[in-house]
């Protein structure tokens, strides 16, 4: 009893925000930290599955995965990377500003940016690059039709273009979960949530944005650049 | 109980490996046999020795002891190798049929197994071979993944849509004995079963000649390679617009990618159907698919055509 | 033979504050935060899956009395053994220790007031309930034949059947599994009281933490297989089916790689709970405990290089074979250091048989059978004549129901008086774990013998020599049926007519001994200090 007495006295020094199973905001971070790169683990498993079913295909046939490739627009894969590079700088300078006691203000507009930079990205696939698709027909399961000049190799690039649609549309739904969580974040920042001391949310946040990105950097060199694009390739 | 003393506890074994993976299966069982009762048994002795006699005796601490763990790890460990070495070494040697074995063709499907002799004979669930012959099977399925076993022998493959799996056997004794379908394939899984009967050489040859469809698996293929248009491009003097098919079965051969594969089933089969993931270098990629044109018993009389020219020789026109 | 359980001096008379009894209402169960409500919570959920898959199974032992078909027809047949597998597996084994006494008893056992998230806690039990509603429905709206293992292109081409439904509800249950797994591997890591360091830890946390690695990193790769497998389905896409340009071997090798770490899943903990009963029920501290901690971790790291022995009759390479075969060797010697170690801690021990060590002891006998004959099945040249048949439907029945749900039954047994505050009668729980251990022998060794006979796996009917056997074996499921039922009764009596059960009935050492039976809300009114290694029994 003594014990709770006493847990009482501290009770007003625990943050906003804090977990009564924990012994202090110490473990409370750790916890959650440790909590979100376990996540991140399942989530490389949860990709890899679809990346290694990838790599043997495209090793089998690796003359249709680069004729599905040459159907991608690289120009439009290029910016959304450079999108996303920007939209985790952007990410890491609200973090930034909550560690360093920034106003709720300067680290709700960096929130915002990174969601518009998301937005974009989840914008700009969907306007030009899976609506371009769905009118060139070539949507697997909708619309998919074989051009003549693909021969024998048709079954095989229908199986590219899967891929293609999976894996981009599994990490834009991730994209769509991030900006939820954002938009949650958004609202935690101006209720004052956050401060130098206590912004374990922002931070873990962070790690599952970043994950997101890093996963786009690997789909964009394997999906659109095989095979190359230029003379002499 | 005179039924259950009836059980008997192996098939019998009509192959010349049955009675090695006998043996291998007696040792394990054995082994098995050892240890469960020395862990029963030692387990029963500890309960009765060490029971608890009051409510508030302590019990001895033991020490740890680091001997004993190695002893205990290494043991089953040791006993495991022989176990891996004994049985991989049975499973290499089986793993490739001799060079002279008879070829027979099984193809799998929902729920039936089709099965054609080179020399024509062509049987449903059943499987007629001589004694004493090594036979090599090679297989595949029209739908679903099926599995090729006979139990009697102790051989089992998977038979998979779109390739060639092959198992053999030799049979040392006549009889008739159980063929199984051991891959779940759909709602008549357990009735895709059948007989295969080992008959003495003179009674095969007998068996052979008196079936009724005699065309040899070569000449239908002959016969197809013609109709299909095949012998259009694949002139015999190499003067078509494909390469000749002669000499080509059983050697190796540099792909347009760069690979080098050899002929075999399966290359043909794949050339037949995905034609451009074999291409050759100096043939434009002009071959059409026959996927859906040709089942896969016209497949298989395809190659048999194509083996039979292996011995022809090489021409090579351009 | 050691007394019947009398209850401690200091029992109050009128009912205390604890977990149970702290707020009353359906609301405050569907939504508590407390792990040990959503243990109950889950005990509930499981055993009524259980009870599915258990009436599964008996109207195929049914059915099989006659060879040629007693009960049903072939196509409802391939939907009862399809069913029996998705729900035994998915949603009874995966989960039963884990979510059941795991929850209830990780974060007591390592002085903590709660798991690390206890609302991603609740949320897994809602996410398992509706992954499955969905395997109800896929039931209901007529079955699903593929077997629990859905091989392609049967499973995403051929099959009629509520392929989509059945494997939608595995793909959601499964993020249960990562969500539990990722909740104790941080509760273990970051959430010990002070001084219990982790080879102060009860082995049963070490079993456990060993398996949520297993969960946290394979369950992924299953949810994608499935995800991949229903896309192929509903579009058409050439994934898997070689008539549309995919691999059939693809999908077993991905379905391979989560499906055989997941058999560790359900043995793990059961190694676990088995280390605590054979500590508690002889009063010593397990023989060779950092030995059987490392064992644990070993087998789940292991786990994930053998999958391949599942497809030695493929038609895969030679070296391929040779190297699953070598790596499934080296996974049974951890298993065996454990059996060696459990057995070593009996002597010298002051060993007692109530139900929980009968449960424990049965396992370390048929654990060790089903083990030896699983050396069989890594052998390559046996395999290829033993695979597919029913050697291997007994070889997994072995371990995992001579194993898992016999570890599971004396795991229920053993912390019953600390879950619910009653003691059942010791005399009834005897006399059925007797049952449960000859009804499941006479069950399942025939099936061996079957087996080696030639007898396939997912049989509907079958050549008229193989019947003695099979009658054999549909007679011993009845008598298992019999021990199943038996603690069904006995442990639902005991919530209300069970004598009241003191702090530590057993006399056993552990945390979750030292607080009252049933524990208060917060487990622990001052968080303990340990001082003292586990399993202390050496006064």
């Amino acid at each position: 009893m003594n014990d709770m007495a006493a847990h009482g006295a501290v009770h007003d020094a625990h943050p906003p925000g804090f977990a009564h199973q924990f012994e202090d905001v110490q473990q409370q971070r750790d916890a959650g930290r440790l909590g979100m790169w376990v996540f991140l683990a399942t989530e490389i498993l949860f990709f890899g599955g679809m990346f290694t079913s990838y790599t043997i295909y495209r090793s089998l046939h690796l003359s249709a995965f680069i004729t599905g490739s040459h159907l991608l627009v690289v120009k439009f894969g290029a910016i959304n990377t450079a999108v996303l590079i920007c939209s985790s700088l952007t990410m890491a300078l609200a973090i930034r500003s909550a560690q360093t006691g920034k106003s709720k203000n300067t680290i709700i507009f960096w929130l915002i940016l990174t969601m518009i930079l998301g937005a974009t990205f989840v914008g700009l696939k969907l306007r030009f690059e899976w609506y371009r698709d769905y009118i060139e027909q070539i949507v697997p399961g909708i619309n998919f039709v074989p051009h003549a000049s693909w021969g024998a190799d048709a079954g095989q690039v229908e199986m590219f273009m899967c891929f293609y649609f999976f894996m981009t549309g599994l990490h834009a739904l991730h994209m769509v979960i991030g900006l939820g969580i954002l938009s949650v974040l958004v609202w935690m920042t101006a209720k004052g949530r956050f401060s130098p001391e206590y912004n374990a949310p922002l931070e873990i946040s962070g790690l599952y944005w970043h994950f997101v990105d890093i996963v786009w950097i690997f789909l964009f060199p394997l999906l659109y650049l095989i095979g190359g694009r230029y003379p002499g390739s | 109980m005179a039924a259950i003393a009836a059980i008997p506890i192996h098939p019998p074994a009509a192959s010349s490996i049955a009675e090695g993976v006998d043996q291998l299966h007696y040792f394990l069982t054995a082994i098995t046999l050892f240890f469960t009762v020395l862990i029963f048994g030692v387990i029963f002795v500890l309960m009765l020795k060490y029971r608890r006699r009051s409510e508030d005796e302590v019990p001895t601490e033991t020490q740890e002891h680091l001997l004993l763990e190695i002893t205990w790890t290494v043991i089953p460990s040791l006993i495991c190798v022989v176990i891996f070495v004994w049985a991989s070494s049975l499973y290499v040697q089986n793993a490739r049929p001799p060079a002279a074995s008879t070829e027979i063709f099984v193809i799998g499907k929902q729920w039936m197994w089709h099965i054609q002799h080179p020399e024509g004979p062509r049987e449903i669930d059943e499987l007629h071979v001589p004694v004493g012959v090594p036979i090599k099977l090679t297989m595949t399925s029209q739908d679903v993944i099926h599995d090729f076993y006979i139990p009697a022998f102790r051989v089992k493959k998977d038979v998979l849509p779109g390739r060639y799996s092959s198992l053999w056997f030799q049979a040392t004794e006549t009889g008739t004995y159980h063929l199984y379908c051991a891959q779940y394939c759909g709602a008549q899984h357990s009735m895709m079963i059948g007989w295969v009967y080992v008959m003495t050489p003179s009674d095969y040859a007998a068996w052979l000649s008196s079936a009724s469809d005699n065309e040899s698996m070569t000449a239908r293929g002959e016969r197809l390679f013609t109709q299909l248009g095949c012998s259009t491009c694949h002139v015999s003097d190499g003067t078509g617009k494909g390469p000749s098919l002669a000499g080509m079965y059983g050697k190796d051969e540099k792909l347009k990618d760069g690979s080098t594969r050899l002929v075999d089933e399966s290359l043909i089969r794949e050339a037949i159907v995905n034609p451009n993931s074999v291409a050759l270098p100096n043939y434009p990629p002009i071959m059409p698919t026959f996927k859906g044109q040709v089942d896969e018993e016209q497949v298989m009389q395809l190659i048999a055509f194509v083996k039979s020219l292996a011995s022809q020789e090489r021409t090579n026109g351009k | 033979m050691s007394t019947a359980i009398a209850p401690p001096h200091d029992v109050p008379a009128e009912p205390r504050v604890n977990y149970l009894n702290a707020s009353y209402g359906i609301k405050s169960w569907l939504l508590t935060v407390d792990h040990k409500r959503i243990g109950i919570l889950y005990l509930i959920s499981i055993t009524f899956m259980f009870m599915i898959g258990g009436f599964a199974a008996s109207l195929m032992r049914i059915h099989l009395l006659e060879p040629q078909g007693a009960l049903v027809q072939p196509e409802t047949y391939n939907r009862l053994f399809s069913i029996h597998g998705i729900v035994m597996v998915f949603f009874f084994l995966v989960p039963s220790i884990p979510a059941t006494l795991g929850n209830f008893l990780i974060p007591i056992m390592i002085g903590a007031r709660d798991v690390a998230f206890p609302k991603l806690n609740l949320m897994s039990w809602y996410i398992f309930i509706t992954g499955s509603c969905f395997v109800l429905y896929a039931i209901l709206s007529g079955g699903v034949d593929t077997g629990w293992t859905f091989y392609a292109p049967y499973s995403s081409t051929f099959a009629h059947t509520s392929v989509i439904a059945a494997a939608l509800g595995i793909f959601i249950a499964g993020f249960s599994s990562i969500l539990t797994g990722l909740n104790f591997v941080v509760t273990i890591h970051k959430m010990r009281a002070p001084g219990m360091t982790w080879f102060r830890l009860p082995l049963f946390i070490w079993s456990m933490y060993a398996t949520s690695i297993i969960f946290i990193l394979g369950t992924p790769v299953i949810a994608i297989t499935l995800f991949l497998l229903g896309l192929e389905r509903i579009l058409h896409v050439g994934i898997f089916d070689p008539a549309i340009g995919g691999d059939p071997l693809l999908f077993q090798h991905l379905f391979w790689f989560y499906s055989h770490p997941a058999v560790y899943i359900m043995i793990l903990p059961g190694m676990g709970v088995v280390s605590e009963l054979i500590a508690a029920f002889s009063r010593k501290r397990i023989f060779g405990y950092a030995f059987v901690a490392f064992s644990s971790m070993a087998i789940a790291v292991i786990s994930f290089l053998v999958w391949g022995h599942h497809m030695f009759v493929t038609g895969q390479s030679v070296y391929a074979g040779l190297i699953f075969s070598v790596l499934s060797f080296l996974v049974a010697i951890p298993s065996a250091v454990k059996v060696f170690n459990w057995t070593a801690t009996l002597y010298k021990g002051s060993i007692s048989y109530q139900a929980p060590m009968l449960y424990a002891l049965g396992f370390i006998g048929l654990f060790t059978m089903g083990g030896l004959t699983g050396l069989f099945l890594a052998s390559l040249a046996e395999d290829v004549h033993l695979n597919g048949t029913y050697f291997i439907v007994a070889h997994f029945h072995y371990v995992m129901v001579g194993g898992a749900v016999m570890a599971y039954l004396g795991g229920i047994h053993y912390w019953w008086p600390k879950i619910t505050g009653r003691m059942y009668p010791d005399v009834w729980a005897r006399i059925a774990a007797t049952i449960v251990f000859v009804g499941f022998n006479l069950t399942f060794f025939p099936q061996f013998v079957l087996g080696y006979l030639g007898m396939p796996r997912r049989y509907a009917v079958y050549p008229a020599e193989f019947q003695v056997l099979n009658v054999m074996s549909s007679a011993g499921a009845s008598i298992l049926a019999i021990g199943y039922a038996i603690p069904l009764i006995y442990l639902i009596w005991s919530l209300k007519y069970g004598p009241i059960a003191g702090p530590n009935p057993w006399g056993a050492k552990g945390l979750e001994w030292t607080i009252p039976s049933p524990p208060p809300t917060e487990n622990f009114e001052v968080m303990p200090i340990v001082t003292e290694e586990a399993y202390n029994y050496h006064e």
